[in-house]
Formats: C-alpha cells, sequence, structure tokens
C-alpha cells in the first residue's frame, strides 16, 4: 500500500478507533456493567461515575506510559550494561568511561557554555523586543517577523545560516554575509570602533552586571542576616559562579584589546575552536528569541497601570521604570522563558549534527548520544549519555512539578 | 500612560530606529536564502545574494575554442558562442597572463596566421589558414558583465531530480505522511484526558496533573532506545506506524497539558446545567467541551504539526535511513554533506521544506501565540 493512503487508512483507524472506544466503553460502562436501573441502581451510578475517569484517561495512560515513563526507567537500567558483551552489569562502568573520553568532557563543558549563554541571550534579546514593539504603530508586524523562525526547522535554519557563515577564497568574492562584511574592516579607525570598541562595551557591560549579580546574591551574608546553611551555602556558591564568569569576562576584554585580527583574510567561522560554538548558538538564539517575545510581551503588558504611573510621578526616567518597575513584575514569566529555552538547550540536535557534526571542537551531548548509539552502537553508553541530559534536566521537572502541586492546592 | 516616558520625538525616534534594525537583523538570514534560491548557480558564485540585482563584472572561467570546421574563402572558419545568457563581454584576451588584451570586436593574431575575433554578445569567428582539425584551439579569458538573472529551475530541479538518495517532492509527500496522522491522532486522545483531569473528581487526579506536567520535560533522548527495542519486539519495527506512535506519545503530555488549562477555565455554570438536565459525562464532553475547546484544539494542532514538520531526530531513529522513507530535514542533511556548496541546489531544497510551516505560521499565528501563553503564564 501507498504510505500516504496508509496514512489516510491510519488517521481514519485511529480517529475511528479513538471514537469508538470512548462511546463503546461508556455505553458498555452505563448500560452493561452498571445499568441505572433495578434495586441498586443509586449505587451503580455512583460505581459507573467513579470508573468514568479511568476510561476517559486510560488510551492517554497507556501511551505516556509507555512512551515516555518506561523508557525512562529503561534507559537507566541500559546504562548500567555493556551492551557489547551480552548486556552483563556492570554498575558505573559506562560513566567512568564516557567521563574518561575527551569528547564527551568536550561536549559536557559546551553544553554548559550553551546553557548559559542561549537562555541569557534569548532572553534578553525577546524583553528587548517585546518592550521596543510594545511601543512602535507597526509592532505587531514587527513581532511577527521576529517570531517567525520559531516556524522553521532547526535544519532549515543550520542551511540558513551555514549560507551566512560561508568562506570563499580571498581573491573571489564573498558569498557569506559575515566574510563579506569582515573583508570590509582593515584595521583603521572603523574597525577599531566596531571590532574593539562595541565588543569591549559589551563585555565590559557584562563583567559589570556579573559583579553586581554576585553582589546582589551575596549581600545578605555580608550584612550577616540569620539564613539556614543551606540558603548561605547555595549563596556562595552563587556568588563564586558570578565571580569565575566575571574573571573569564575580564580575560576576554583583556584579549579584545591586544589580540591582532587577521584582516583581510576570510575566516572559516565554523572551524575556529570555542568560538564556532557562538556561532552555532546564534542560529538557536535566532529562533528562540521570538517565543522569548511573544510571552514577555504578554506580561509586559499585563503589568498594572498604576505601578507605572506611580513611578512616573515619582520621577523615574524610562529605564528605572523597565529595570525597577516592569522587570520585578515579570520576573516569574523570566524565569518560565529561561527554563522553557534551558530544556530546548539540553535537547538540542540537529544544529550541531547539520552544521558542524561535533566537528572542530563543537560537539554537544545530544549528538554525542546519537554518536554512540547510531553509529558506534554502543547503547550502554549512550544510554548513560542520555541519563546525563535527563539528569541535567531533572532540577527544573521537580520545580515544574512542585509548583503545579502548589497550584492544585 | 504606558508611554509617558516615550512622548519626547527623540526618544520615539531611537525606538523606532532600534526595532527596526533588530526585525531587520531577524529577516535577513531568511531573505538571504530566499534570494538566492532564485538565482542561478552561477550567479550565487559570482556575488553576495544582497547583489541579486546589480550587474556583475566578473572574469569568466576560460572556454575553450570549439565547433564544426568550415571552408569559407579558402580559410578555414570556425564559429560559436561564448554564452547564451545576456552577459556582456568587455574585454578578452588568449593567455592567462594577459586575459584583457583586446578590446570586444577587436581581432587578435594567432599563432600560424590564424586570426580570432570576438563580439561583445559573446560570439567568435576563428578564421585559419591551414585546418585546425586535430590541433589545440585555443581558449579565451573573457571579462564580462552579467545582468541579474533570475530562475526558478533550482526548484523544479530539486522537486523532480533525486539528488541525495531522494526527491525534494517525494521526500516532501514522506514528510506530510507523518506530520498529519501524527498531528490528528494525539488530540483526541488528549482531549479525553484533558476533559477528565479538568473535571472530574476521582482520587489521584492531582497527581496525574503532576506526572503530566513531569513528562512534559523529559528530553526523548531518553525514550529512543527503549522504544526501538519495543517496536521491534511487538513487530513493527522501523517505519510510518513506529513514527506515527512515537510522536502521539511525545506530542501527549504538552496536548493534554495545554487542553487541561484550557477546560479549566471554562464557565462552571455551563457543565452544571448539562448535568442537571441529565447529560451524561460523554454528551457533556462531546456536545459542549470538545467545541468549546476548539481554539486550545487549533493551538495544539499547530505545534504538533509544526513540530512534527520540522523534526529529525524522530524521523532518523524510527522511520529508517531508506531513501523512500527521508523526510525533508533527513534529506536536507544529506544534501548539506554532499552537495554542501552547491547553494543553488541547497537553498531551494531548504526554502521547500520550511514554506509549509511558514504557510501555517503566518495563517495560524493567533492560535499560536495563544497557545504558547496558555502554555507557559499563568
Amino acid at each position: 500500500m501507498h504510505p500516504a493512503m496508509q496514512a489516510l487508512v491510519v488517521i481514519l483507524i485511529g480517529v475511528g478507533g479513538c471514537v469508538g472506544y470512548f462511546y463503546a466503553s461508556n455505553l458498555f460502562l452505563d448500560k452493561v456493567l452498571f445499568p441505572a436501573r433495578g434495586p441498586s441502581a443509586g449505587r451503580n451510578i455512583n460505581r459507573a461515575n467513579a470508573i468514568r475517569p479511568w476510561l476517559f484517561l486510560f488510551p492517554a495512560l497507556l501511551l505516556l506510559g509507555m512512551y515516555l515513563a518506561y523508557p525512562v526507567f529503561a534507559t537507566a537500567w541500559l546504562s548500567f550494561m555493556d551492551t557489547r558483551k551480552d548486556g552483563a552489569f556492570i554498575g558505573f562502568g559506562n560513566y567512568s568511561a564516557m567521563f574518561a573520553e575527551p569528547k564527551f568532557v568536550e561536549s559536557l563543558t559546551n553544553n554548559l557554555v550553551w546553557l548559559i549563554v542561549v537562555p541569557a541571550a534569548s532572553t534578553a534579546f525577546g524583553l528587548l523586543a517585546a518592550q521596543l514593539t510594545d511601543r512602535i504603530k507597526w509592532g505587531n508586524i514587527a513581532k511577527s517577523l521576529i517570531f517567525m523562525p520559531m516556524a522553521i526547522s532547526f535544519v532549515g535554519a543550520s542551511v540558513i545560516f551555514k549560507l551566512i557563515y560561508d568562506t570563499r577564497d580571498a581573491s573571489v568574492a564573498q558569498i557569506g554575509l559575515l566574510n563579506a562584511l569582515w573583508m570590509k574592516f582593515d584595521g583603521g579607525a572603523w574597525s577599531t570602533v566596531f571590532l574593539r570598541g562595541l565588543p569591549a562595551l559589551l563585555v565590559g557591560g557584562l563583567l559589570l552586571s556579573a559583579l553586581y549579580a554576585g553582589y546582589l546574591v551575596l549581600r545578605p551574608v555580608l550584612a550577616g542576616r540569620r539564613e539556614a546553611p543551606l540558603f548561605v551555602a547555595a549563596r556562595i556558591l552563587g556568588a563564586l559562579v558570578a565571580a569565575f564568569l566575571a574573571y573569564e569576562l575580564g580575560t576576554w576584554l583583556a584579549g579584545i584589546f591586544t589580540n591582532e585580527l587577521p584582516y583581510g583574510t576570510p575566516q572559516v567561522w565554523l572551524q575556529m575552536p570555542f568560538w564556532n560554538n557562538f556561532f552555532l548558538m546564534a542560529v538557536l538564539i535566532w529562533i528562540q528569541t521570538g517565543f522569548a517575545m511573544v510571552i514577555l510581551s504578554a506580561a509586559l503588558r499585563g503589568v498594572p497601570e498604576d505601578t507605572i504611573e506611580a513611578a512616573i510621578i515619582d520621577g523615574a526616567n524610562p529605564f528605572q521604570i523597565f529595570f525597577k518597575i516592569k522587570v520585578p513584575q515579570i520576573m516569574g514569566t523570566i524565569v518560565v522563558v529561561w527554563t522553557t529555552i534551558t530544556i530546548t538547550v539540553l535537547k538540542v540536535f540537529d544544529i550541531v549534527l547539520a552544521m558542524t557534526n561535533g566537528q572542530w571542537e563543537t560537539q554537544v551531548l545530544a549528538n554525542y548520544m546519537y554518536d554512540k548509539l547510531f553509529r558506534s552502537l554502543d547503547w550502554g553508553m549512550g544510554s548513560a549519555s542520555a541519563m546525563i541530559i535527563m539528569l541535567l534536566v531533572t532540577p527544573i521537572l521537580i520545580w515544574n512539578v512542585w509548583n503545579v502541586r502548589k497550584e492544585m492546592r | 500612560m504606558d508611554n509617558i516616558a516615550g512622548k519626547k520625538p527623540a526618544l520615539i525616534w531611537a525606538v523606532q530606529l532600534s526595532a527596526a534594525a533588530l526585525v531587520l537583523l531577524w529577516v535577513i538570514p531568511t531573505l538571504g536564502l530566499l534570494v538566492s534560491s532564485f538565482r542561478t548557480g552561477d550567479q550565487i558564485v559570482g556575488s553576495g545574494w544582497w547583489q541579486a540585482l546589480t550587474t556583475q563584472e566578473q572574469q569568466l572561467s576560460p572556454i575553450r575554442v570549439e565547433g564544426e570546421e568550415a571552408a569559407k574563402d579558402g580559410a578555414f572558419v570556425i564559429e560559436g558562442k561564448l554564452f547564451d545568457t545576456a552577459t556582456v563581454l568587455s574585454r578578452w584576451g588568449t593567455s592567462s597572463k594577459e586575459p584583457t588584451a583586446f578590446a570586444a570586436g577587436e581581432t587578435a593574431p594567432l599563432d600560424g596566421g590564424a586570426t580570432l575575433t570576438v563580439q561583445a554578445d559573446g560570439s567568435y569567428v576563428l578564421t585559419s589558414p591551414v585546418t585546425t582539425a586535430g590541433a589545440r584551439l585555443p581558449r579565451i579569458f573573457a571579462s564580462a558583465s552579467t545582468p541579474p538573472d533570475f530562475t526558478v529551475d533550482n526548484y523544479t530541479n530539486v522537486i523532480s531530480s533525486p539528488l541525495a538518495g531522494q526527491s525534494i517532492g517525494q521526500a516532501f509527500l514522506n514528510t506530510m505522511t507523518v506530520a498529519i496522522p501524527a498531528t490528528i491522532i494525539p488530540i483526541l486522545v488528549a482531549a479525553f484526558a484533558a476533559y477528565a483531569l479538568a473535571w472530574m473528581d476521582f482520587p489521584g487526579r492531582a497527581l496525574l496533573v503532576a506526572f503530566v506536567v513531569g513528562l512534559l520535560v523529559v528530553p526523548l533522548q531518553l525514550a529512543l532506545i527503549p522504544l526501538l527495542q519495543f517496536h521491534n519486539w511487538i513487530g513493527i519495527g522501523k517505519g510510518y506506524l513506529g513514527i506515527w506512535m512515537a510522536h502521539t506519545g511525545f506530542g501527549l503530555p504538552l496536548a493534554i497539558y495545554l487542553l487541561r488549562n484550557y477546560m479549566v477555565g471554562l464557565p462552571r455554570d455551563i457543565i452544571e446545567n448539562a448535568k442537571v438536565d441529565g447529560a451524561t459525562d460523554f454528551q457533556i464532553f462531546t456536545k459542549i467541551i470538545l467545541p468549546l475547546s476548539f481554539p486550545a484544539l487549533a493551538s495544539f494542532a499547530i505545534f504538533q504539526f509544526l513540530w512534527t514538520w520540522n523534526d529529525l531526530l524522530v524521523a532518523l531513529v524510527f522511520l529508517g535511513t531508506g531513501n523512500d522513507q527521508q523526510v525533508l530535514t533527513g534529506n536536507l542533511v544529506n544534501l548539506m554533506g554532499s552537495r554542501g556548496g552547491d547553494w543553488e541546489i541547497l537553498s531551494a531544497s531548504a526554502f521547500v521544506s520550511i514554506a509549509v510551516p511558514l504557510l501555517v505560521f503566518f495563517s495560524m499565528q493567533r492560535f499560536l501565540v495563544r497557545g504558547l501563553l496558555a502554555g507557559s503564564v499563568k
């Protein structure tokens, strides 16, 4: 049978089967199992109503259990197996083998950089776009255009950006936008402004905000406020992370002023170790910004007007209104956006596969796992790396579940 | 009131300009690919897509004189044309050392008393006193200006001819075959479950909602191997049936979550009135809840369709890598590997693959936004 015909038949069977199942099972419950007549009619109705939710839920629960819940445990189990030796149980053998592999350590560190950069940049751009487009007449058109990449597949986006990153020999015309721009710089005054001045401002700003964030986190401890030891430890850890980021940014800042830039030579962007990660991240940021913008824009519009009016009357300037009145009030939404993008980042696979396939030090966990599973056919180690992804997602999972439980009460 | 701070003209202009810059930055990448997909291969290589509308001045690759020799006035003559396009030749030469030695229309003396004339339209005449049969004919180095040249050949080419395993047209059909059932089937399953979780009282309901929310973030990477084993065990193996089921399973948490959030917000009165009037839960669901939930159903359908259409991983794992079952994304990855430099092929193929999602996006953006907001802001 032709697949398209098969698809049609499956749609009919699927939809018909669903309707049939729900209809028939309800009928069976009401008419045969616990009929609402006879001496025990009242009790039967109650019984039927106690069972009915499970009739409604059964197909969904079966699929959820089979396709999502069971695999978590099966994968955890497989990750303790040596699948190349008839599935012998080897405990944490796969994990230790994996951590000894440079490619895995590389993907883990790359993933951590992705985890910091992509959600932060997407949220920041989203916030900026939301704030800008809410104030202009053609805001809706602007929104739809920024939102559009959301509909484009990761692979499609990779093709789009590969054209931007394209490199040709210096003797012929550059057809990649980035290299065409790069070839315009010759080391003159404009090059200093754009390639040293602007990045220095950006990195300097990030450096200051990292320091400030660290200070904010640590302030209660410095002030000697009494808190649970766990909180104090978390605060110190947070401050350490901020300090580390600030140190890294400081070295970048120094680098921006001292680096010799290879003017006039077309660059192979995707093969520059470390920086190529950022060129891959740009693709995901480009896609995710629209999502952040849509949600944050709705949240910004939900900020009560009177708080803003009060701030204006008190003489706040636009920046103060934005950062001190609006942002704190939409903090909850920012967290939601941030975590949603974080999950997407952890699963990122298509972009890396399509653009570099993990070469030139751009490997990430999801692609590493795919490599292990379907190229090395090492299911034990593949499962172990999948478990690492699961482990990284778990805090978000717990946080979400906790929030929902709180809400349901 | 929101814009009191923005009433200053300078600030308004700053906002307008920054918004325009941001939009431009976000549109340019796609625009580049779109423009490229309509240019000929030579044009794409010759200049950046942002120069697509300007005439290109470029050095053509050398072309060797060829053609039937004819005897004319006691000499042997070969006539031909360098190119068939609207290109205009400006300078030409016969050696790589001096590629611009002659202007169009000039005659160049060659070894052995032969002469070569090249016109601006690319036609050339080689005249030789002795026969040139068997001899190495000269090469013509030409600088020419090529006017903009747009074509739809790229599209007809990729849609019909198999370049990487199979044609994009076939992959398009395969993707449809995957995406449509995988979008429709989860909706009903999820809708019933969502109704139960929203409006029916039973012990463990809160726990089940938490369970669904938890599954919402489980990375599907974990599901690959156990499910492959499961599919092999029940005898489906790799194929459409397997991928439909997988997509259904993976889409369910979001479907249930979105639909439940929406259904909880429906007015309680309607449902209670219907109950008082003696409607069963099944009737309430099919006659009241389902029609009222249309916006939520639509937004989930769009999400699921975009997701299944754009997916690569699930297709690679569950559909098999046989050529006849390749989807668009898989085909595109293959093309990037094997035809990485042929931008006329890549750009057209990529655009075929993103055309449908873009169409869905622009026509149903309203539902998409609504679904996003229901899914993440509470």
